[in-house]
């Protein structure tokens, strides 16, 4: 095993703050290149006239998935040591509910709105108080929210223990899904874009 | 280095989507390699937030659960999402600078006003501090760094955001279209 070198020693914390810096930026420059800067372009995905939001993210999760899941079978990676964020599946039911609504509202997620602040979007920067603003009235409400906030709690667990799966086989379906996601999405495209041709909007 | 768009220079078009989603990909499985976690985006709010509080009121800072999470240990804002963040408006900026696509203006439909969109955009920021809280992250912590680990957590998070998002898309159509 030699990996995650942070976890084996291999750097302290001063040397990891410059990778997250590092890596950060690759992460803005794809999102931005992506369009992702641009709330018309996000929002799109909803109204199924651009599904690059799908196609991304999709594209993005498979690459990572196929890297990490390649690594630990070479042996190089040990997963045990990636941090899992612990499952509270009702709680994470209703907080993607409620973001997603956000998404669709506010016209970014988090990440897009810094890359959107940093092009200078307004409605971005607008955004970002927005945000700031409402983790402060969580933080504030967070002691009568405490129920909903720890429901469902399973600890960390991964698809393949949920269902009982090998982790190859989920990986492989996973993929599936990708594969014809991205090719049903392109045809929903394509269909929208023949029918606004004849009746917009 | 200024760059913004002219007669001369337009605004280049988009990446290809498969390979701007590879290369945020890479970037990911960079971050679990080299330090063992994801990306993140909601999280680096919650230090900044917590470090503001805790600056003008430390003691309520410390008795509150949620905003203590973020205090432990060394300063807030050295941390691994706060830094990485940085990175992710350096990254940005660099992108659409180079493409021609920096440009300050506010982003909406046809339909609706800069006020009305403005008032939306705070409104939506607001709901998703709510939802990225309840979920212990947002698109980047969950979805894309929770999914490609196969995280049971994240998987139903992502299939949520999207039903929220198409839930009520209609709704607020005119913001858009």
């Amino acid at each position: 095993m030699m990996a995650p070198l942070a976890k084996l020693g291999y750097f302290g914390d001063e040397v990891g703050l410059v990778i997250a810096f590092a890596i950060g930026i690759g992460f803005g420059f794809f999102l931005e290149r992506a369009g992702f800067g641009s709330a018309k372009k996000l929002v799109a995905q909803f109204y199924l006239r651009d599904l690059a939001v799908f196609k991304v993210m999709f594209s993005a999760i498979v690459t990572a998935m196929l890297g990490v899941t390649y690594l630990a079978w070479a042996g190089v990676l040990d997963l045990s040591l990636v941090y899992l964020v612990p499952t509270y599946w009702v709680a994470q039911l209703v907080g993607g509910l409620v973001l997603g609504v956000g998404f669709v509202v506010g016209g970014y997620c988090p990440g897009t709105s810094i890359a959107s602040t940093a092009t200078g979007r307004i409605d971005g920067m607008v955004y970002v108080l927005g945000f700031a603003f409402g983790t402060l009235g969580f933080a504030v409400a967070s002691p009568v929210l405490d129920g909903l906030l720890g429901a469902g709690e399973l600890g960390p667990t991964t698809l393949p223990d949920a269902l009982g799966a090998p982790r190859g086989v989920v990986v492989f379906l996973v993929v599936v899904l990708a594969v014809v996601g991205f090719a049903g999405a392109s045809w929903i495209e394509h269909k929208l874009a023949a029918r606004d041709a004849v009746a917009p909007k | 280095m200024e760059l913004p768009a002219s007669p001369k220079h337009p605004p280049q078009p988009y990446m290809n989507p498969y390979l701007a989603g590879i290369g945020i990909g890479v970037a990911l499985l960079a971050a679990f390699v080299l330090v063992g976690r994801g990306l993140g985006a909601s999280g680096a709010f919650n230090s900044t937030i917590a470090w503001l509080v805790s600056s003008v009121a430390p003691d309520y800072a410390h008795g509150n659960r949620f905003l203590a999470g973020y205090l432990d240990g060394d300063h807030p804002l050295k941390s691994w999402l706060v830094f990485e963040v940085a990175g992710v408006f350096a990254g940005a900026l660099l992108s659409g600078l180079l493409a021609h696509r920096a440009a300050l203006v506010v982003e909406r439909g046809p339909r609706i006003s800069v006020a009305g969109r403005l008032v939306l955009a705070f409104i939506g920021g607001v709901l998703m501090a709510f939802g990225a809280a309840f979920a212990r992250g947002c698109t980047s912590g969950q979805a894309l760094t929770g999914g490609s680990l196969l995280n049971l957590g994240s998987w139903v998070f992502m299939l949520s955001v999207f039903g929220g998002a198409y839930a009520v898309a209609w709704l607020v159509r005119r913001q858009w279209r």
